[in-house]
């Protein structure tokens, strides 16, 4: 075992990342701060884009992504993050040529429309070929080393409706094929997705709606027997008012002739500093009420018995600087 | 130069009788089912019989308009106030897409008893019909079209499914035609014709290939069930093709309003943009912007600047520690509307035309009728 093996992580051991969440939440950022995470420290890591919707290319301000693994980033202490967008199309031609030699074949099969059929109108094919190519990625092992060419795998998954539904989707070919080659793959590839190597991530706000999603994909993950992971809770803004203000303006108590003097001494309001004082209580009585429903969906989230990494909320949006700040949070929260 | 959007009047939409489909889409996370849900409450409480049609909505949501039974026919939805703009005859109806069971029903209508059974009990087509992701929206435009025949209803509003492509429904009926077109299922169906005018295919040069590859790759029986399900649901799918055309073209006609629902934040206005163009080459009639949570502060005339500096100074001095707190508070959400005011004058300088209308954001999601009618009341003042 070499030095880049030696981490003390929650996740020791898992090789696929899966990361999912409601749309909104940061999905993508969130996985590309993983990513970086994890290569920190001078390892390999390949992020893996499944719903073509450049996503990846946006979050590291590149021009789209081609169907080729590339180099998009150096992580802290020189790892390097590879990237790959999946097409479809293009992973039924790989998947072809890899099992049946047959690349020429797949050039014909795609002019009758079976490339079309298998990857738009039975679209349960088009996840069994993008889930497929992801473990084909995360059991590569270099010929001559023996090593596998990737320390981790980060994916870019759908959104939590659908994620458990789409990992699951080999089994449901599976339960369609009940043998033959698509049976063998896709037993294959649900053995990447059950096995202690995967887990399977949700990136949520502290609102409502998120939190419930997360509950219930966790729930259906245990239920279909797929890996829990942690819980990234994105956007989180500090509190910024001492507990006890926070509980008075939340009951529409706070104090506003406290303020206007404060106003009064910055010289912000000369004679009259009650208006003033009065719209910025309006604020934060609002402000105390929606810590007031944080805290309650942080209890919620706890409640899960899995870990919960906290991620800042970047005030200038999240450009390359702030992904690489998102990364260094999740190391030092032991996400990573 | 700062644009600015032209105002997106809603009541005039809602009240006008030949606005017979409102569509909402936009991405995922923005609001679009409590934005169509809203708007089926304002219409119906302004006179409208109104149908509101979601594909997936949270379960609070779903209570909040008694639709606890999640199913596929429209339920009415009690404790409307349907006096409360003195105008009478509104109604509102809700329902849920359930995507096997109108597929169920596509099949049940149109194929004889013999037939349907041999499709409903083969297993691609249980497992096309029930979990493969993008049977929704075919079945989304689908329901849109019996609803619209149906005539029962004056205005049928709809969420989009959250797809991976937000478009995918636009591009249904496209796909499915493309697919009965195309070579593929003459190869697929030739075998089963045997026998028949079209046995002399087999001996096309080509198909001994394809069908060995096929075998090859698929397995010969996951081929052999493919194919009793492509010929079984030949004669069904020729209407299902030609409805899913119909409803594309109503879709477009000046009957229907889209409404773009978005979220203040650069990837949500950017993907409305994408909306926006994609609306347009496609000849969808565009009604105007929809921008759910928006933040205001009631403080505007103290600006992020001055609140930093006022608060900087009174930390330097050690001073009134809950103003300075507060005034950075300010600042934040100061910052936070610039940055939001940004994102949406970015929008409307690439689609300056496009009318808007704006909804503050809430600090708790929509559980009852009460909060869905705030909404509706937000989204039609400007």
């Amino acid at each position: 075992m070499g030095t880049r093996d030696a981490r003390d992580t929650d996740w020791d051991g898992v090789r696929l990342h899966v990361v999912s969440g409601k749309g909104g939440t940061g999905k993508t950022t969130v996985a590309a701060a993983l990513a970086l995470a994890l290569a920190a420290g001078g390892r390999k890591v390949l992020l893996v884009e499944v719903e073509g919707r450049q996503g990846i290319a946006q979050v590291f301000d590149l021009p789209p992504l081609p169907y080729e693994e590339r180099k998009i980033a150096v992580a802290p202490d020189g790892g390097d993050v590879y990237a790959l967008a999946i097409d479809p199309e293009a992973a039924m031609l790989d998947y072809l040529e890899m099992f049946y030699g047959m690349k020429r074949m797949g050039k014909a099969l795609t002019r009758i429309g079976v490339v079309d059929f298998a990857t738009t109108i039975a679209p349960g094919l088009r996840d069994v070929l993008v889930t497929g190519k992801t473990s084909e990625a995360v059991r590569r092992r270099d010929p001559r080393t023996g090593r596998r060419v990737y320390d981790a795998v980060v994916m870019d998954a759908p959104p939590t409706g659908r994620i458990v539904r789409f990992l699951n989707v080999t089994q449901e070919v599976a339960g369609l094929a009940r043998v033959g080659p698509i049976r063998h793959h896709a037993d294959l590839v649900r053995g990447v997705f059950t096995s202690p190597e995967t887990a399977v991530h949700f990136v949520t706000l502290l609102e409502e709606m998120p939190v419930q999603e997360t509950l219930d994909g966790i729930a259906e993950l245990r239920e279909t027997k797929l890996p829990v992971g942690g819980i990234f809770i994105n956007m989180v803004r500090p509190a910024g008012l001492p507990d006890p203000v926070l509980e008075a303006a939340f009951h529409k108590r706070f104090d506003t002739a406290e303020l206007a003097v404060g106003l009064k001494a910055t010289g912000l309001a000369e004679r009259d500093a009650g208006p003033l004082a009065e719209a910025l209580a309006r604020e934060i009585a609002e402000h105390a009420q929606r810590v007031e429903l944080e805290n309650r969906e942080r209890r919620t989230l706890a409640s899960v018995g899995t870990p919960c990494y906290d991620l800042p909320l970047l005030p200038d949006g999240a450009d390359l600087a702030g992904l690489y700040e998102l990364a260094d949070t999740l190391r030092t929260r032991g996400a990573a | 130069m700062i644009r600015t959007a032209p105002s997106l009047d809603i009541d005039a939409i809602l009240d006008d009788s030949g606005t017979r489909i409102i569509v909402c889409c936009g991405a995922g996370g923005v609001g679009k089912t409590t934005t169509a849900a809203a708007l089926g409450l304002r219409a119906a409480e302004r006179g409208r019989s109104v149908v509101v049609l979601t594909v997936d909505p949270a379960k609070r949501l779903a209570q909040a308009m008694g639709l606890s039974e999640l199913d596929n026919t429209p339920r009415r939805v009690d404790g409307c106030d349907l006096d409360g703009a003195g105008r009478e005859g509104g109604e509102l109806h809700a329902m849920m897409l359930d995507m096997k069971r109108t597929f169920d029903e596509i099949i049940e209508a149109h194929a004889d008893p013999e037939r349907a059974q041999q499709i409903l009990t083969n297993p691609f087509y249980q497992s096309l019909s029930s979990s493969f992701s993008g049977t929704q929206e075919y079945m989304a435009m689908e329901k849109l079209g019996q609803l619209r025949r149906s005539g029962d209803w004056d205005l049928i509003v709809v969420d989009t499914p959250p797809s991976r492509s937000a478009l995918d429904f636009l591009d249904a009926p496209e796909r499915l035609g493309r697919f009965l077109d195309g070579r593929l299922i003459r190869i697929l169906m030739a075998p089963a014709k045997v026998g028949g005018r079209s046995a002399f295919k087999l001996l096309n040069a080509g198909f001994g290939m394809v069908a060995g590859i096929l075998t090859k790759v698929l397995g010969a029986q996951v081929l052999k069930d493919i194919q009793m399900f492509v010929s079984a649901l030949d004669a069904v799918f020729g209407g299902f093709r030609q409805r899913a055309e119909q409803t594309y073209r109503l879709l477009q006609a000046p009957g229907t309003a889209f409404l773009v629902v978005a979220a203040p934040e650069r990837d949500a206005m950017r993907e409305a943009s994408y909306f926006v163009e994609r609306l347009a080459e496609e000849g969808m009639p565009l009604a105007g912007l929809v921008v759910n949570r928006v933040h205001r502060t009631s403080a505007a005339s103290l600006s992020a600047a001055r609140s930093c500096a006022a608060a900087e100074e009174l930390e330097a001095r050690g001073e009134h520690a809950l103003t300075s707190a507060v005034l950075r508070l300010h600042a934040g959400r100061m910052q936070l509307a610039a940055r939001e005011e940004r994102e949406q004058e970015h929008f409307t300088s690439a689609h300056p035309m496009v009318p808007v209308t704006r909804v503050p954001a809430m600090p708790e999601d929509v559980h009852d009728l009460a909060g869905l009618r705030q909404i509706g009341q937000l989204l039609s003042s400007n």
